[in-house]
């Protein structure tokens, strides 16, 4: 099992790399000069050429690249060209943020999609399994910005139950420990908070849930459906098994694990691919981060915080083949 | 899955049910707005708005987004006027120049405290001005472009600031410069704490110390900056609010939701086809931001056809500006003639515009060798701007007025970034643009972005005229401000004659606010002073 782990581990090592290099590259394919940009439209030749030179843009490229790799060794992941700061100091808190509005989700996602996937695939060709396989179908087709300003108007300004924006009633702040939310009201013991944070929570947790919800509904039945046709479901059944233990003890076990894959790669996704939803939502979160990045061709925050969410990607990935083996004992790692 | 741990998902699922249906029936009025906000009686002021600030240091920054937050936390030697550009005292109760506009002494107010209870004093201004002038392009860019340089540089105008009593600051200039103190006025050059900015160095903007009204409290990036009431502040009565919170809201709709819901109090960004929504309210108001922009269409003058002056005219007559307006400005703007808005000195009210006219287009081009017309490119913002709400759109419209006098107009657009940098290349025929004001004078406008020595950079279009360079070389020192309104009166005639430019608008730029926000004045630079702003 260790064995397992390291090898996969090292096999990351070309997989991040190569990344680098492709990020690195089509960053300085695309034009734009971020010294232009960090000193706006007034700037002159000469403050442009300086802070070029000075930010060393004015190498070549596999110059750049290597120092960045250099950094990287060292675990110097570069320094913002626009805040001056280091991207190590400054990333932790749009991670902590996504990573919260992600786990969210995807819990949302998780638990809703399995179980209509799970009755769909029970009660097959019933009206519920047509209503829900529609709904996965809108669900994956709905674009998040539409749904997102829907949500606002219903939830928040007509109904008034639910914020539309933020992390935090910002008329109340949260003290910030972990920079995870609901940990940090649940450390200062204060409930009130808690329930306002779990509240801003729920709009963009649900708007980002959306697709992978469906995904996972539709994977969960097509791989159910394959399980309950087979021999030892008939034969539990036939021992007088209840429906409701055949199904979801013995028949989800073994469908689970391409669902395990897809929430997996569902979960990787959500990490990076929220900058719509953080957008919509106004949540300080990763993918909007490295998006403003890229418009003020921030190099080494676009360059470090994709390497980032590549990095917990191919984690989550690992950490679901490892589950495998918890739910299915036929799979060995050795 | 086993039944243990499906059991413990549907307890984990209950209880996020539960607490959020909790939450929803105890803690009712703290998302409300009004004065009982969370958990004090404090006056708190929520002001959401399209981005986040890049540094508190208002010196190293060139955003308005900085800016707007710095303004309330730090005091300038003099202020813009509370809706205009005029000059007004502020930590200098009284200054005098000398004929010649080489020598300026400011008096200062006494008994002002920096948050940090240093002293504010003569000594305090000349360790500002050392520190800018001892940095570059890099560190402080405003200062080098506003002064033309740093230390010993050859354009760099402030020679030296010495104080010469304890509250009393006299610069020498190398040479007049007609702007000086309205570039005073500009808020990256706030008078900062030299304790604070000594010990501090380069992260002195992670905990900015100013004289202004709010002092700094959090900073949650990308979230929010709160600021709070600096009991000690020099002006009496000032500020009303306990509190102000900025609050990042990058999507327009989001924001509008945002005050429709009562979660923020304030909102910058409202897009002229709102409008009628704020206005159709009761709870909410309107604010306009007078004009000091130009949104226009630029024709890069080395690109055929476009090196002909004749066919720049007749793109002028061909375009139907009071009709781009109305429909894509909602009315809230007024068709533009000239480069500069009319709030600024210097404005030539008495050009006349070219007419919307399509025969006489034609003719022109005709006269010009192109009776047939030819084809473009013309690039369209791909992000909405103060001064252009809708860029798509508006190229819309051009291509359609281009049409009908037989020029084939293709619309491109890129990512904003990309966009600019083609256009400074001179890669476009012809681009829309524009340009929100830093000081409230014509020379930021006209010598900015049509003078040759800015080709390159601000003048997108290359065109270059010898005579109009002279001419505001010579404005830039004219202290005499009857003479140099003459002079820009000129220039604006040499550019309207060779028309680089199609002026198509200067917009209102709009903002909104509950019912309970008094005395809310929004200011032409873009950054608000909310030292007198209170709530109900």
């Amino acid at each position: 099992m260790l064995h397992y782990i390291g090898r996969r581990l090292l096999q990351l090592i070309p997989v991040l790399l190569g990344m680098t290099f492709i990020v690195f590259m089509i960053i300085r394919a695309i034009p734009g000069d971020p010294a232009q940009v960090i000193l706006g439209q007034q700037a002159s030749e000469e403050a442009i050429k300086a802070l070029r030179s000075n930010l060393g843009l004015d190498n070549p490229w596999y110059i750049q690249y290597f120092d960045y790799l250099k950094g990287l060794v060292t675990g110097d992941l570069g320094e913002s060209l626009r805040t001056r700061t280091p991207v190590v100091d400054e990333v932790w808190p749009y991670l902590a943020a996504t990573i919260e509005l992600s786990l969210f989700a995807i819990i949302i996602a998780v638990i809703i999609g399995i179980n209509a996937g799970i009755i769909s695939a029970w009660f097959q060709n019933s009206w519920f399994d047509y209503l829900a396989m529609i709904i996965a179908l809108i669900g994956v087709s709905m674009p998040i910005f539409w749904l997102g300003l829907m949500n606002q108007w219903i939830f928040s300004i007509e109904l008034g139950i639910l914020p539309t924006t933020g992390r935090e009633n910002v008329r109340d702040p949260v003290d910030v420990i972990t920079n995870f939310y609901v940990i940090d009201t649940l450390i200062a013991g204060d409930f009130n908070q808690l329930a306002t944070v779990l509240k801003h929570l729920v709009l963009p947790g649900t708007a980002l849930a959306t697709i992978p919800m469906a995904i996972i509904a539709r994977m969960t039945r097509s791989s159910m459906l394959e399980v309950m046709r087979s021999d030892y479901v008939r034969t539990a059944r036939s021992k007088g098994l209840s429906m409701f233990w055949v199904v979801y003890k013995h028949a989800l076990k073994n469908a689970i694990i391409p669902v395990l894959t897809i929430i997996g790669l569902q979960m990787g996704l959500l990490l990076g691919g929220a900058i719509l939803t953080e957008t919509i939502f106004g949540w300080p979160g990763i993918g909007r981060y490295i998006y403003e990045a890229i418009g003020f061709r921030d190099y080494p925050v676009i360059q470090s915080g994709i390497l980032i969410v590549a990095f917990i990607f191919v984690m989550i990935n690992l950490f679901v083949d490892l589950l495998y083996g918890l739910v299915d004992p036929r799979i060995k790692y050795d | 899955m086993g039944k243990k741990k499906f059991l413990s998902w549907t307890l984990l699922l209950l209880l996020l049910v539960s607490t959020a249906l909790y939450g929803c029936s105890s803690d009712n009025g703290s998302e409300e707005s009004g004065s009982e906000g969370g958990s004090t009686e404090e006056k708190q002021l929520i002001f959401g708005r399209g981005g986040d600030s890049v540094s508190l240091d208002p010196i190293t920054v060139t955003d308005g987004e900085s800016f707007k937050v710095t303004k309330n936390i730090f005091d300038t030697l003099v202020n813009f006027g509370e809706q205009d550009t005029e000059i007004e005292p502020a930590l200098a109760s009284d200054w005098t120049a000398s004929e010649d506009g080489l020598t300026y002494t400011f008096t200062l107010e006494e008994g002002v405290k920096f948050h940090d209870d240093t002293d504010f004093n003569a000594e305090a201004v000349v360790k500002n001005f050392e520190r800018w002038a001892a940095g570059d392009g890099e560190q402080y860019p405003y200062y080098g472009s506003m002064f033309g340089g740093y230390g010993d540089d050859e354009g760099h105008v402030i020679e030296s600031v010495e104080a010469t009593g304890d509250y009393e600051v006299t610069f020498t200039l190398n040479r007049p410069q007609a702007p000086f103190l309205k570039n005073l006025a500009m808020s990256p050059f706030a008078i900062a704490s030299p304790t604070a900015f000594e010990a501090a160095g380069d992260t002195f903007g992670d905990k900015p110390i100013g004289t202004g009204p709010f002092k700094f409290v959090e900073w949650k990036r990308n979230d929010t900056i709160t600021i709070e009431k600096f009991d000690d502040y020099w002006v009496d009565g000032e500020p009303k609010l306990d509190q102000v919170v900025f609050r990042a809201i990058p999507d327009n709709s989001a924001r509008l939701n945002a005050l429709l819901s009562g979660e923020i109090d304030l909102a910058d960004g409202i897009t002229p086809s709102d409008a009628g929504t704020i206005e159709g309210d009761e709870n909410l108001q309107l604010f306009e931001r007078p004009s000091m922009n130009v949104g226009y269409l630029g024709m890069t003058v080395t690109r055929e056809p476009f090196d002909d002056p004749k066919v720049r005219q007749a793109i002028n007559h061909a375009i139907d500006k009071q009709a781009i307006v109305d429909a894509f400005f909602e009315g809230r703007a007024e068709v533009a003639k000239n480069p500069i808005p009319p709030v600024i000195s210097g404005y030539n009210d008495s050009i006349e515009d070219y007419v919307y006219d399509p025969e006489r287009a034609k003719e022109l081009l005709a006269e010009a060798g192109l009776p047939d017309g030819f084809e473009m490119e013309l690039y369209a913002m791909p992000v909405p701007r103060p001064y252009m709400p809708d860029g798509q759109k508006v190229a819309e419209a051009i291509q359609k007025n281009l049409a009908d006098v037989g020029v084939t107009a293709e619309i491109v657009s890129f990512e904003w970034a990309t966009y600019l940098e083609k256009a400074a290349n001179g890669e476009a025929d012809a681009f829309l643009l524009g340009w929100t004001g830093d000081n409230g004078d014509a020379d930021n406008f006209l010598y900015a972005l049509l003078d040759q020595d800015n080709v390159g950079t601000n003048n997108y279009t290359y065109y270059k005229n010898q005579e109009l360079h002279d001419i505001l070389i010579e404005a830039q020192s004219e202290v005499d401000e009857d003479l140099r309104n003459e002079l820009y009166m000129q220039a604006q005639e040499i550019i309207h004659e060779d028309a680089p430019w199609v002026p198509l608008a200067h917009s209102t730029p709009l903002l909104a606010g509950g019912n309970n926000v008094i005395n809310f004045k929004a200011h032409p630079t873009g950054s608000d002073k909310l030292a007198s702003v209170d709530l109900e």
